[in-house]
Parts: C-alpha cells; structure tokens; sequence
C-alpha cells in the first residue's frame, strides 16, 4: 500500500520563544527551524511500514515556503520514497493545509495518511481530523499503536484521558501520531546523501484549486503574565509550615 | 448567541471539564441560551445531570448504540445535522473535544478555535501558543464558531441550581468507517488530574515505578492526584494518561508538587498556571526552580520520606 506523511516545518523545540515588540507574531528571524516532533514519528512509522513491506511507497508533503524543502530532505534521508512540495508563502490555517492535502490525496490514491497530532507552534491539534472530515475517511487520532494486518483495515490504539483506547479504521484512513509510537531514528551520512537523488515535485495552491484564505485573524501575540521565582526553603518542616500557614494550601 | 456545549460523560454524570465549557458558553452565550448535547448509549442519567447544572437552558439527548464510545465519525455527524441553531459550538480541550470538534469545524468548512483561555467578544478569543510561551488573539469570521476550551482557564458551573427541559433527539446513523474494539482506562481511587486541587508529580529523578509508591503515599495524605513528566511515562514508570505538559494534561491546582523534574518549557506549558509551585530537586540549577514558589534543593529519596513523616505531625 501507499503511504503519505505530511511535515511541517517549526521553530525546533529547543529554541526558547520570543514575541515581537510589536505583537504581531514571535520572532522567526535567525531562529533554528526542524520539522515538527510528532512528524518526525509519523515519517518513522511510514518508514518502518516500508521496511515491513507493508508499504510500497512512503511520500511525504511539506506545505510553506522554500524552505519546508529542508524538511522533506530530512524525511527522504530518514527512508522516504520522494517529496512533494506545496509552495505558497501564504499563511495557512490547519482548514487549508487539510484542503490542500485533500487535493494531494487526489493525485496520489494513499491508502494511509499520517500526521503528526499537533504542531508544536500553533499548537492546534486539528488538522488531521479535518482532513478525515474533507475525505469522509475514518480518523485514529494520537495514536501509540498503529496495527495494519489484513482486510483493509487499521487497528489503532489512542492515547486518551483515561488511558488507552483502540479503534478499527478501515482503509482509507488519516493517523495522527502520539510521543509514544516509536522513536524516530537519526538518518546516516550514506542516507543523507542517497536523499539528495530523490526527487521533490512543486505543486501550489493555485495549481491545486484550493483557496487558502485565513479564516481566524490574528488581532495581537503577546507575552504570558511571567511567575516570579520565589524561595528555596532548607528543610522540610520549614517547607509543610510555609504552605500551612504562609500558602494555606494544605 | 446560541451556543450549543458537546458534553463529555460516562453515561452517568458529565465530566469536570464540561462543567468548565459550559463557563465558557455562558460568557458566549452572554445573555442568550445555553444548550447542552448529551450523546451516549443509556446517557439519560447524564442528561439528567446537565439539565441540572447552573446556566443551562437546554439538554439534547441522543441516546444511541452508535455514540456508545463517541466515535468521531458518529459524533460529528449527529452535531453537523444541528449546527444550523447555533452560533458557537463549544467542547472541553480534552482527548474527547479535540478529537471530534475540528471534525465537525471541516464538515461546516469553518475554522476550529483550539483551546481558548479567554473569551474577549462573540468572535474573539485568547488561545495560548508555542507551549504557552505567546497568547493570540485571534478573531474569527465564520458564520458558526467552533472552539475547544481550556479547562484550568474558567471555573466549573455549579453542578446544580439549573433546571433545562431534556429533548430525546434521534441519532444521525452508523457512519460505518470505524468500530470501538477495547479500552485500558487506568483505574485510580485520587481524584482526577485535571480537577484535583492538589496534584504531586514525579520524573525521571524518580529511577522507577516502584519509587513512585513515595509519591502515591503523600498524595494519599494530601488528597492529591499524581502526574508525571514525559520522561516518567516514556519510561515507563506510569501509565501515559498521567502525563502533564504542552502534550499531555494541562493543570492548575491549588498546589502542584514536581518531584525530581527538571522543568523543560514542556512540562511547564502544563502546570505553570498552578496556583503554588512546590519544587523538589538536587540540582540547585534546575529550571524548574525559576517558577517554583518554594524550592528544596535535595535527594528525593531523603526527602519524600521526610515531607511524608512531616505531614503527619499535627499542624
Ligand atoms: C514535542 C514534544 C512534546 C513534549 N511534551 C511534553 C509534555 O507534555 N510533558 C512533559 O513533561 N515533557 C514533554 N516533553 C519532554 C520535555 O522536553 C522533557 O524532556 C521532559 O519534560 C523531561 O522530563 P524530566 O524533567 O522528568 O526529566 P529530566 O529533564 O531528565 O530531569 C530529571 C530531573 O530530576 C532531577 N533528579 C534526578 N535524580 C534526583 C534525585 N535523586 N533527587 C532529586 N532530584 C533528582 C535532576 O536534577 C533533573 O532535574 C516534550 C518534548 C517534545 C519534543
Ligand atoms: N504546513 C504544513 N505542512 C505539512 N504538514 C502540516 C502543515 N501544517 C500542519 N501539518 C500536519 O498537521 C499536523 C497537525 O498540525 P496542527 O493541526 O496545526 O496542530 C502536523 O503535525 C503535520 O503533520
């Protein structure tokens, strides 16, 4: 079966935030950009489906600017097939990218589509369950187990508030991947330059007929309240007396 | 406005979190009604607690094997079929919200609003981004809203006081794309994380999973729920479920004790909004300390036995 991962490309997780004086947005300029973590685990998994021979093609769709082709190039080192990119330095909200991803579908026929559960900078958490929504496919999101045996379908295990679920999906259907499906691997020197063969097709929004307009209006970006650090207390009973008696919390 | 709050139940009553969207429906609502949908199989009892609760003007009952475990396929389409009477379509943040609502947002082909923290007009809101490192605020121009609520960020509606009519609605028919086929639901007898007034959570300090019986025997003093960083998790120490962070639970207790974590921007997107920090930590440089209200710089394994005898001496 075919297989589609779509990565987006975020400001790297390490790299500590800083919000424009104007409050317009955070400061992106010089700042150390990596595909999304939980993309990471959904390029690993397509990866590992193909190693298993489940997967007969593994592609993976980056959406943004020029840049996002970094971000495929780290997928097609770490085992993908090939890359596509959808090229617009347009904004895009997760309703447009899961348009824009429902027209790559229309090209491509996967019979898998995984995202990753969250991008780490808008923190929106929905645009896999949108593209399930815009394909009338079933939806297994935050998954911590992805099960592919036979008949067309997918067994799925969630991560969920009170524990663990599992789903059956039939096939067609969009992942979204939690931190614990696996661990995504460091792509090799020899691997990094075999990447650099494979090829990248440009496709843009126009081409694709989608309109990407933005539907929410960012009006400002600001700074949370800070918290003050306070006290190092040195020793435990100082400690149970204080948030008696100074924090009443006990 | 009308606004129409998707609830989270267990057939029997509604969830915390629920309870804190419906707060924030209200403040959308402002003076306009609030609906409640109820959809569940045998989820009259949890209709009947929501006709209850404080600012509900109204229950819809779907009672159906189909919303059984709340497949988001069923779900959405069942919520798509009564948008047309609403203006806002509101859910908690929780796994159950943030896997339908954006579901339900495409179907309408509107925006989803993910996890607000404040509401600023009908078409306006505060979410948090970048782990809560930068607040937007966004405005939406769509004809129906559709908006996951962060549940530390408003207070809980009174479980009482309300008296909404309930009205049995008819199911909108198996979708037929998926099938429930287990569940492992970690059983506690501590509250609930993300309502708990106290929580104590260990990390990778903790070495293993037998050491967090030092944590449970505090909590069980306190009345605490127990959390834990990612690394306790991925480790194996606890279940995932009790993970807090940016992509775990986001939590605001009275009073939040992190032992042995070292404080990664995280795990504070998830608990920095607690009301005092207690840190526990041997190294003097942990950035888990510049948030803490009061910090110990100690072995846990000498300390937690020592907070545990203190908390035992009378006050
Ligand atoms: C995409 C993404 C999402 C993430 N989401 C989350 C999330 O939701 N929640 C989360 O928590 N993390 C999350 N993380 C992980 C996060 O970056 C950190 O790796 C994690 O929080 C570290 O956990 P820790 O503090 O337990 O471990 P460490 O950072 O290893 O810290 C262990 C601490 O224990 C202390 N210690 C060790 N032994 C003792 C002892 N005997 N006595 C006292 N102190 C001791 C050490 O001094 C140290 O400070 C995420 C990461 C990524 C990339
Ligand atoms: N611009 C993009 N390019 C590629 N993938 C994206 C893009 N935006 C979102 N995604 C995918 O959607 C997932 C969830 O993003 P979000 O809904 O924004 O939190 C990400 O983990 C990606 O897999």
């Amino acid at each position: 079966m075919k297989v589609l991962v779509a990565v987006k490309r975020v400001i790297d997780f390490n790299v500590k935030i800083r919000v424009k004086a104007d409050n317009t947005g955070v400061e992106t300029a010089n700042v150390k950009m990596s595909m999304n973590p939980f993309d990471e685990i959904a390029v690993e998994e397509g990866v590992r489906l193909r190693e298993a021979g489940t997967a007969s093609e593994l592609v993976v769709v980056s959406l943004g600017v020029e840049q996002c082709r970094e971000t495929i190039r780290t997928a097609l080192a770490m085992g993908a097939d090939r890359g596509i990119l959808v090229h617009t330095d347009a904004e895009l909200q997760p309703l447009a990218v899961a348009k824009l991803l429902k027209a790559v579908i229309g090209r491509e026929s996967p019979d898998l589509v995984i995202l990753g559960k969250q991008a780490i900078d808008d923190d929106s958490n929905q645009t896999g369950q949108m593209l399930a929504a815009l394909m009338g496919w079933p939806q297994g999101t935050f998954a911590s187990n992805i099960g592919l045996g036979d008949a067309g379908a997918a067994e799925v295990t969630r991560e969920v508030d009170g524990g663990l679920e599992t789903v059956s999906l039939e096939l067609p259907a969009v992942i979204t991947t939690d931190l614990r499906l696996n661990e995504p691997r460091y792509a090799s020197l020899p691997n990094i330059m075999k990447a650099k063969k494979k090829t990248i097709d440009t496709v843009t929004p126009e081409e694709l007929d989608v309109d990407v307009a933005p539907r929410l209006v960012t009006l400002k970006v600001e700074e949370p309240p800070k918290r003050q650090a306070g006290v190092i207390v040195d020793s435990i009973p100082d400690l149970v007396q204080r948030l008696r008696n100074e924090a009443k919390v006990i | 406005m009308a606004v129409l709050v998707i609830a989270e139940h267990d057939n029997a009553t509604l969830s915390s979190a629920t309870l804190n969207a419906v707060t924030a429906g209200a403040e959308l609502a402002e003076l306009g009604p609030v609906t409640v949908l109820v959809a569940g199989e045998g989820c009259r009892a949890a209709a009947e607690a929501a006709a209850l609760v404080a600012g509900v003007a109204k229950v819809l009952c779907a009672d159906d094997a189909v919303y059984a475990h709340f497949l988001a396929e069923n779900v959405a389409a069942l919520v798509v079929g009564l948008a047309a009477d609403y203006s806002h379509l509101v859910a908690a943040a929780t796994t159950t919200g943030k896997n339908v609502m954006p579901r339900i947002a495409a179907l309408l082909d509107v925006a989803q609003v993910s996890e607000i923290s404040a509401v600023v007009d009908a078409d306006t809101f505060v979410r948090p981004i970048y782990a809560g490192n930068a607040l937007a605020t966004v405005s939406s121009n769509d004809a129906i809203k559709v908006i996951t609520v962060r549940g530390t960020a408003f207070e809980p509606a009174a479980a009482g006081g309300g008296n909404a009519a309930i009205k049995e609605i008819a199911a909108a028919g198996d979708a037929g794309l998926s099938a429930f086929v287990s569940q492992e639901l970690t059983k506690s007898e501590r509250p609930e994380l993300t309502s708990a007034g106290v929580i104590i959570s260990g990390g990778r300090g903790m070495q293993s999973g037998e050491n967090f019986a030092l944590i449970e025997e505090i909590a069980d003093k306190l009345g605490a729920a127990v959390g834990a960083s990612r690394a306790a998790v991925d480790a194996g120490f606890v279940p995932n479920d009790y993970q807090v962070g940016q992509t775990g639970k986001v939590v605001a207790p009275e009073l939040y004790i992190a032992v042995g974590i070292s404080g990664a921007i995280q795990h504070l997107a998830g608990m920095k909004d607690s009301k005092v920090i207690v840190a526990i930590n041997k190294d003097a440089e942990a950035p888990i300390f510049q948030v803490a209200d009061y910090g110990i710089v100690a072995d846990l394994f000498k300390a937690l036995p020592e907070l545990s005898a203190e908390l035992d001496k009378e006050a």
